[in-house]
């Protein structure tokens, strides 16, 4: 419990944090910028773990250990994205999404 | 009473084909011929031996015959009803083996020397392996279904080597129209076939030709037509039988098969294959006879004797040789239906069944020196056509002689052999039908004119000269040519009343040489001589000498003759019917429609299919954000939805 502050309050913060990440994923021209899109999606779930923990129920701590997990699970996938991306840096020198549509039909 | 050991018989020259066919390319030519020569020396050893133990050691029980069949199953149908293989030892099938035997390995040697230098020698060799592997196993078939398997291997093998010159057009035409009239024919063998396993549950000849079975005691059960289904399939089980063995109307493939080799001739359209129809009807014989009173067995006796008519009018204006002999195999072909078809089942009135076994084994003799007598002068000569021919006699001694020796045999000559088969046949067709015995003499006398024509025409006649002096043949053929002359003359005295009947008891109660000699009717041979001579004169006085009085009858004859020359135009007809009536008016149509209509159909879906897909495939863009955003859409429309209907 935060003194003064309601889940609501939080919850909104959260939402509008995930609808940003949404917005970067679709708009951002850059792989890097779309990756750090995709962890403002992850950070703002995880944020809605803990707070929903907290404040239904204070006693337990599984909110907080998924957190944990989701947060090692996500460095993980950066890490494989990154690498996916140097990759794709080697092959076309570029990281612009416009560069990568020749996997098409 | 084991007779395992005959199941060799067929697949020794099985095994020589397999083996010539696959190292075809490896395999010397001088080896091969020995591989073939080797191969049909043990299947006609295996034959001889299977003979004397059949007909002289342990065949008869009581006097009569026994048959017996060695077969295992080879696929249910129902629990009833089951296709078997396996071997069937009679005095038919012995001595269709025997006939089989000689001639083939008669074919083969000669062949040795006929086909020398060719370039598929080793591919001849292997074809006739598979072509005597099929006929052995076609006369050892124990019941329908396996008859029809080796029916058709051998029509397989008549069509390999009727279209063995493959560069020639017309050999290829010829080999064609061989294979399709037969399989035409073989269309009614198929439908008799199932029809009799359908209404009798049974395909073994065993079951079905037994006089007390089921199947010939119960034959009026079922009718269709006015005639009994049993009738029925009978008939179109001769139907394959006739086209086989070229009757009339479905004659038309033999003498266009003669654009084959001339040993293929012999093996095959003069001695084996085409007796396969006349086999075919004394094989079912009993059913033939018993059900509804022989109905179908007049049929094969009008056709048989119309058949034999129709070809010995043909055959004395023929010019090419091997056609004259193709059309005299035809009409002895008839000879042996029209015997069979007068014929009865028991003890004297069976006599023309087994006058009918009779002339097929001599005519199997004499036909086969015929035409490889024909063989050789054709190997000599470089041609086909008699007018290219004539005063050969000097120039080819033992071709000369075993010709005529044939000759004489095929025109019923006193004691060659065919003058004892045809004496009986002749005998057969008085006792039960005058209008067939009439024909029988009138084309007795028929063929020993046209026989002689070709024979004075060969080797006596005009004087021709030729650009490079004719020679007698080699050893390897002149060997086979002496040794059918030898049975052409003597096979006659073999006691053939006592050994192959319809019933199995022989026909006169002891047996010896002289059994045929004692069995002549004399005053009916009398007349069947008489006839024969006549013959024999006409032709004398026709070809002997350089003259014009056979042109002078010719046109005395004038359209008639024309027309039999050109075989009664029923090559024409047949073309007619198929070209401008079966192909423009039925088949032409279908073929649009099918284009048209059902292609069309399948063909647009297609098109359709392309079209759509190339219009919504940019749908597919690669660009992973517009993905992104189709899907977070369809989830923000989802949850819209959702909320909507929660919340009322």
């Amino acid at each position: 419990m935060i003194a003064g502050i309601s889940i609501y309050e939080i919850l909104t913060v959260t939402s509008a944090l995930f609808f940003i990440g949404v917005y970067g994923f679709i708009t951002r021209k850059n792989l890097i910028s779309i990756l750090m899109s995709i962890e403002l999606i992850l950070n703002a779930s995880v944020i809605n773990f803990v707070v929903i923990n907290k404040y239904l129920y204070p006693d337990m701590l599984q909110g907080v250990f998924f957190s944990i997990f989701i947060i090692a699970v996500a460095a993980a996938e950066t890490a494989l994205a990154v690498a996916i991306i140097i990759n794709l840096y080697r092959q076309i020198a570029s990281v612009e999404v416009k560069d990568t549509e020749i996997m098409k039909y | 009473m084991n007779f395992t050991y005959v199941i060799l018989i067929p697949l020794i020259p099985f095994v020589v084909f397999l083996l010539l066919g696959i190292f075809y390319k490896k395999i010397k030519p001088a080896v091969s011929g020995y591989i073939g020569v080797a191969g049909l020396s043990t299947s006609a050893l295996l034959s001889y031996y299977t003979a004397y133990k059949y007909f002289f050691v342990s065949g008869k029980i009581d006097g009569v015959y026994q048959t017996f069949v060695q077969k295992t199953t080879w696929m249910n149908f129902t629990d009833t009803l089951a296709i078997d293989m396996g071997i069937l030892i009679d005095p038919i099938s012995v001595m269709m083996l025997i006939v089989v035997s000689t001639i083939s390995l008669m074919v083969h040697i000669y062949s040795r020397g006929y086909m020398k230098g060719d370039e598929g020698y080793t591919k001849f060799f292997a074809f006739l392996g598979l072509f005597s592997f099929s006929m052995f196993g076609l006369v050892l078939a124990t019941n329908l279904f396996q008859i029809y398997i080796f029916w058709e291997l051998v029509g397989v093998s008549s069509f390999l080597l009727i279209g063995y010159y493959y560069t020639k057009t017309s050999a290829v035409a010829a080999s064609k129209k061989a294979f399709i009239v037969t399989r035409f024919a073989d269309l009614g063998f198929l439908i008799g076939i199932l029809i009799i396993g359908y209404y009798t549950g049974t395909y073994d000849f065993e079951t079905l030709n037994n006089p007390e079975g089921n199947a010939i005691l119960n034959w009026a059960s079922t009718s269709f037509m006015g005639l009994s289904f049993i009738t029925w399939a009978l008939i179109l089980i001769f139907m394959g039988g006739a086209g086989k063995s070229a009757m009339f109307p479905l004659h038309i493939w033999l003498p266009d098969a003669m654009e084959g080799p001339t040993p293929v001739s012999a093996l095959i359209h003069a001695a084996t294959m085409v007796v396969a129809g006349v086999y075919l009807v004394a094989r079912l014989f009993p059913m033939y006879y018993f059900v509804e009173d022989g109905y179908a067995l007049n049929i094969v006796a009008y056709v048989g004797a119309f058949s034999s008519l129709f070809a010995a009018i043909i055959a004395i204006t023929q010019t090419d040789i091997k056609r004259v002999l193709a059309f005299s195999t035809m009409s002895q072909l008839g000879y042996m239906m029209l015997a069979l078809g007068v014929s009865g089942y028991e003890g004297h009135e069976g006599l023309g069944y087994m006058a009918s076994m009779f002339h097929l084994f001599t005519h199997a003799m004499f036909k086969a020196l015929l035409f490889l007598g024909a063989g050789s002068v054709i190997h000599a000569v470089h041609s086909n056509y008699l007018k290219d021919m004539g005063g050969l006699r000097k120039y080819m001694p033992i071709t000369n002689v075993t010709f005529l020796i044939a000759a004489l045999a095929i025109a019923g000559f006193p004691f060659t052999s065919g003058f004892f088969s045809k004496d009986e046949i002749l005998v057969a067709a008085f006792e039960h039908n005058k209008l067939i015995y009439i024909v029988g003499i009138f084309v007795a006398g028929l063929t020993a004119f046209y026989m002689f024509r070709l024979y004075f025409g060969i080797f006596w006649g005009k004087d021709t000269t030729y650009k490079h002096a004719p020679h007698e043949s080699p050893l390897s053929m002149t060997i086979p040519l002496m040794f059918l002359a030898f049975l052409s003359l003597f096979a006659g005295f073999i006691p053939f009343s006592e050994l192959v009947t319809a019933d199995g008891i022989g026909l006169h109660g002891h047996m010896s040489f002289l059994t045929s000699l004692e069995a002549i009717h004399w005053d009916m041979a009398a007349i069947a001589i008489t006839v024969g001579l006549i013959g024999i004169a006409l032709a004398w006085v026709f070809y002997k000498k350089e003259n014009d009085l056979s042109d002078k009858f010719a046109n005395a004859f004038g359209p008639f003759y024309k027309w039999a020359s050109n075989k009664f135009y029923f090559d024409e007809i047949y073309m007619f019917v198929t070209k401008k009536i079966i192909f423009k008016r039925i088949a032409w149509p279908i073929a649009k429609f099918d284009k048209k209509y059902v292609d069309g159909t399948m063909e647009g879906i297609g098109n359709k299919t392309v079209v759509v897909s190339e219009k919504i495939k940019g749908i597919q863009s690669g660009k992973l954000q517009d993905y992104a955003f189709a899907f977070i859409a369809g989830v923000v429309v989802l949850a819209m939805v959702f909320i909507y209907l929660w919340t009322n």
